[in-house]
């Protein structure tokens, strides 16, 4: 029996090894919750919790919380936080609601003046941070007394109600009277096809130019799985009342975002800047510029974002929207985003905002009182970020990162520059 | 008590590929002023890192003595226990809190657990009165100079009875009179029973002050000098300090040089915050195609910061001078003017500002030439991959594929895509700082391939290292540059380590450019 070592075959179990912890951990944590969810729900209640309707709820009720994450990961990103969100969606939301009752505009007028002052915000926001350099952390916690407080002065502590078709971008499934079911299925079923052609394709080049990166077998089970999973879910809202107006927003949103972050000059910017802004500016990136525009994109979205919550909530209330830019900043962490910025994706923010929906909803269905579901939650914060850390520790090797350059000054240190220092010494050097 | 405060015998210090002690012989007797002199890089700040207990005990080989008995440091506490303190170059104070707080900082006056302030100003007005310093202690460190600031650190030493002093370059920021002041004081200590360790590259203040020289070169010690008895020279030194054979480290080169096509005239940079301080002052230099041109000096001489003020004014403030290539002049606001313009500038400190490390290769190698990668201000993803992938062979890039990290990689093969980077955006003119620094010998010697097929194509590069030897086996012309003056230039024929270590250490530079032709 001397032919046993032959070469290893790379085994699924290999390729599910290869496959990249960061990118779809979260995807993975989030179909195990639902199962998790289904599994206590069957148990203790008797009833299903991986339903279309629950679905399409989770959609409903965390659809502004998703539009805002997916603007707070290019912020993150940038190396930046965006406290003011949930005022600035309020202030919004409420001129959307004066616009359409009192000035009479039709609906879409409403929803331009609304993301057209979120961008115009994001401007004054921007200009501060980018340009004077004071820290997004101080300008946009003033800005967050600063929107809340206009919010009132415009609504005069008043609550206006807002009805027809602007409500309907919130919770509608139809169009012109026609249901969005059988568009959903075919949007699903096309998604997809193009998804897998992509996926060929884009692997097809990367042969051609000779740098395969993931293995055979590893990019099969992505594809088919992700394939898979967007056919299953086209078919899940199909069945129920078909995707709503919001979720195919929410759709075009993450399609666009995720095409200006990953294919444009300006989003790798975004992320060059926030990875290490020093070498960045050296390489010729316009720190500021991109910045600027990224608080601006931020403003617009957080607009938007109030339009929905608005037709949502059927009125604009000087209430609206309060501790929003907290779940917003949640769900980018949990989505992945670095606390020291570079690093995240939109898809991520999505994922993490809908693993949040999903707890939340999943606990209230079990009968727990939302002070437990707020405990939970802020453990899945913290965890999601343990996870990061260590899984940035796992990647770089680990040892011990010394917080202080041990001891400046000394070509000789140069000698050892590619070496990592053994982190013995580093609590005193700074104070010798 | 024996006469020696201090032996260290045998020290050997190895870094990963990298031997940077090799039984090193220091004594220093009790009560004197020792300087430890030698090039960038001879080992000296190690030296001193293994006598402080950065490196504890057993980290290197070898046996340290320090006032009669074996001293095994594990840390900088047990070193500071004993009695030995190091002041850095780069002074560890915190700008924000006052004298007297900085002085007693991790060593605060308490009296059942509570600080007494009372204590801590009345100690510290003994300790300043003790080096000369006639401030309020309660003003704060960043409002008063760099010298008082490092009086303030000497203050500090002699807070933990400190029985030998280690300074660090102590006057490579100073002034004139300043510096003056604080050898007086070292002079004045050791009358006290203080010894001192000075770490300089000032030869003239070396030589004024020291009772003995000890001389490292390439991580050993050469000799120990008595200033007095032994008649020591500037020359003698230096001859010490580089006395060594160019070895076959360098690729064969023919230079095709042409013309000169970068200019930079009367260029003046004043530090970003604090703006009266003239860190570069009226340097001119040109460049001609195909040429390799040099910039030697020590440490804080200016060099770095006169190539990041002109690519793009990326560093300094209340910039003056012009630049000019093939005679037109530019207007360089930013880095994108400068890179458009056709420089490109490959930094000292590749991991804070060469390179993203969390990104991998496609990101890196790309860039800065992402413009040419897009339309419209979308990315051609597939132009990216091919062009990474065609610069990882082209530079030999020693990493599995594109995907991999840049920080997973090897100091030398960083490099490489450093260089890649900016080659991608076909410079006219490359600086590059230090380009071979941390890097091992085998990728040494790829770099300098890279940088002849670089001027072969009639770009012109400007280099800087604090090397001397690879300045002299790299460069057809060198320049010297000290105290933010350029103090001269050589060229391939006439240069050596003494002529170049002559202009690197002039101390006033008001005579002006010395030519040597």
């Amino acid at each position: 029996m001397s032919t046993v070592q032959n070469k290893p075959r790379p085994s699924l179990l290999d390729a599910l090894r290869n496959i990249n912890l960061r990118a779809y951990g979260m995807i993975i944590a989030l179909v195990l919750i639902m199962i998790l969810f289904q599994v206590l729900d069957v148990a203790l209640q008797n009833q299903n919790f991986i339903t279309a309707q629950n679905l399409t709820n989770a959609i409903l009720q965390n659809s502004y919380i998703l539009i805002l994450a997916i603007g707070m990961m290019l912020v993150i990103v940038n190396g930046h936080i965006d406290l003011s969100v949930g005022s600035v969606l309020a202030f919004c939301g409420a001129v959307s609601a004066i616009a359409l009752s009192h000035w009479d505009l039709p609906w879409y007028l409403a929803v331009l003046v609304a993301v057209g002052l979120g961008a115009l915000i994001g401007v004054w926001q921007g200009f501060w941070i980018a340009y004077v350099r004071i820290p997004a952390f101080i300008v946009t916690l003033a800005g967050m007394l600063i929107f809340r407080g206009l919010t009132l002065k415009v609504l005069d502590a008043e609550t206006i109600g807002t009805s027809g078709t602007f409500n309907s971008l919130a919770s509608g499934y139809d169009v012109l009277g026609a249901d969005l079911r059988l568009p959903t299925l075919v949007l699903g079923i096309l998604g997809a096809a193009l998804f897998v052609f992509f996926q060929v394709r884009g692997r097809a080049r990367q042969a051609k130019a000779g740098i395969v990166g993931s293995s055979q077998a590893a990019w099969l089970v992505k594809t088919v799985l992700v394939a898979a999973v967007i056919v299953v879910a086209a078919y899940t809202f199909y069945s129920y009342k078909g995707l709503p107006i919001i979720g195919w927003i929410l759709l075009a949103l993450v399609m666009l975002f995720t095409f200006i972050a990953n294919r444009t000059v300006f989003g790798r910017h975004i992320y060059a800047g926030g990875g290490n802004e020093k070498a960045a500016l050296l390489s010729g990136v316009k720190t500021k510029q991109t910045t600027f525009w990224v608080f601006v994109i931020m403003g617009a979205l957080s607009g938007l974002a109030g339009v929905i919550v608005t037709a949502r909530l059927h009125s604009a209330t000087p209430g609206a929207g309060e501790a929003l830019e907290l779940s917003a900043i949640a769900s980018s962490f949990i989505g992945g985003a670095s606390v020291t910025g570079g690093v995240g994706t939109i898809i991520g923010a999505v994922i993490g905002g809908l693993v949040m929906g999903i707890m939340n909803q999943g606990m209230t269905v079990l009968g727990i009182a939302t002070d437990t579901v707020q405990v939970v939650l802020g453990l899945v914060v913290l965890a999601a970020v343990l996870f990061d850390v260590w899984n940035k520790k796992r990647s770089t090797g680990g040892g011990n990162v010394p917080l202080v350059g041990i001891t400046p000054g000394g070509s000789g240190e140069a000698k050892r520059a590619a070496t990592p220092d053994s982190g013995k010494e580093p609590e005193k050097a700074s104070t010798s | 008590m024996s006469e020696d405060i201090l032996r260290m015998r045998g020290i050997t210090k190895r870094f990963p590929g990298v031997l940077a002690l090799s039984g090193v012989e220091l004594g220093v007797k009790r009560g004197t002023i020792h300087a430890l002199v030698g090039e960038n890089g001879a080992g000296k700040s190690t030296l001193m890192k293994v006598l402080s207990g950065v490196y504890a005990h057993g980290d290197f080989e070898g046996e340290i003595e320090f006032d009669g008995r074996p001293a095994e440091f594990r840390n900088i506490r047990d070193s500071e226990a004993a009695g030995v303190v190091i002041i850095h170059q780069e002074l560890a104070l915190v700008g924000e809190l006052s004298i007297a707080e900085n002085i007693f900082l991790g060593n605060e006056q308490k009296k059942r657990g509570v600080i007494s302030w009372d204590r801590t100003n009345a100690e510290a007005v003994r300790l300043m009165a003790q080096v000369g310093l006639q401030d309020n202690p309660a003003t704060l460190v960043e409002k008063i100079g760099v010298g008082k600031q490092q009086l303030v650190e000497i203050a500090k030493a002699l807070s933990k009875d400190v029985k030998l002093l280690i300074l660090d370059e102590p006057t490579a920021a100073l002034n004139d009179t300043d510096s003056e002041n604080l050898l007086d004081l070292l002079r004045q200590l050791r009358e006290e029973g203080v010894t001192s360790i000075i770490i300089s590259h000032k030869l003239g203040e070396v030589l004024a002050v020291a009772d003995q020289i000890t001389v490292l070169r390439d991580g050993k010690s050469i000799e120990t000098l008595d200033t007095v008895g032994d008649g020591v020279t500037q020359d003698r030194l230096i001859k010490a300090m580089v006395g060594r054979d160019l070895e076959h480290l360098f690729p064969p080169h023919e230079p095709k040089i042409g013309k000169v096509f970068f200019e930079v005239k009367d260029w003046t940079v004043h530090h970003p915050e604090q703006r009266h301080r003239v860190i570069v002052n009226g340097a001119s230099l040109n460049v001609a195609r195909g040429e390799i041109v040099g910039l030697a000096g020590i440490m804080g001489a200016g060099r770095t910061e006169f190539a990041m003020s002109v690519f793009g004014r990326s560093w300094g403030s209340n910039i003056s001078g012009t630049v000019e290539l093939d005679g037109k002049p530019l207007a360089l606001r930013n880095v994108p003017d400068a890179i458009e313009a056709g420089l490109a500038y490959a930094t000292e400190d590749r991991k804070h500002y060469g390179l993203h490390l969390d990104y991998d290769l496609r990101e890196n190698f790309t860039l800065p030439g992402l413009g040419k990668l897009s339309k419209r201000g979308v990315v051609d993803q597939d132009k990216v991959n091919l062009v990474s992938e065609r610069l990882r062979k082209d530079f030999g890039v020693k990493a599995p594929s594109v995907y991999q990290l840049a920080g997973n990689l090897s100091g030398g093969n960083q490099q490489k895509i450093v260089l890649g980077k900016w080659v991608f955006t076909e410079p006219e003119l490359l600086i590059l700082d230090e380009p071979t620094r941390g890097i091992d010998v085998g990728a040494k010697y790829e770099i300098y391939e890279l940088i002849h097929k670089l001027v072969d194509q009639g770009k012109g590069v400007l280099m800087i290292s604090s090397e001397l030897p690879e300045l002299l086996g790299m460069c057809d012309r060198i320049y010297a540059m000290s105290a933010g003056h350029i103090t001269g230039q050589v060229d391939r024929e006439h240069a050596t380590q003494e002529e170049l270590m002559r202009l690197m250490t002039l101390e006033t530079a008001s005579g002006g450019e010395e030519q040597r032709q």
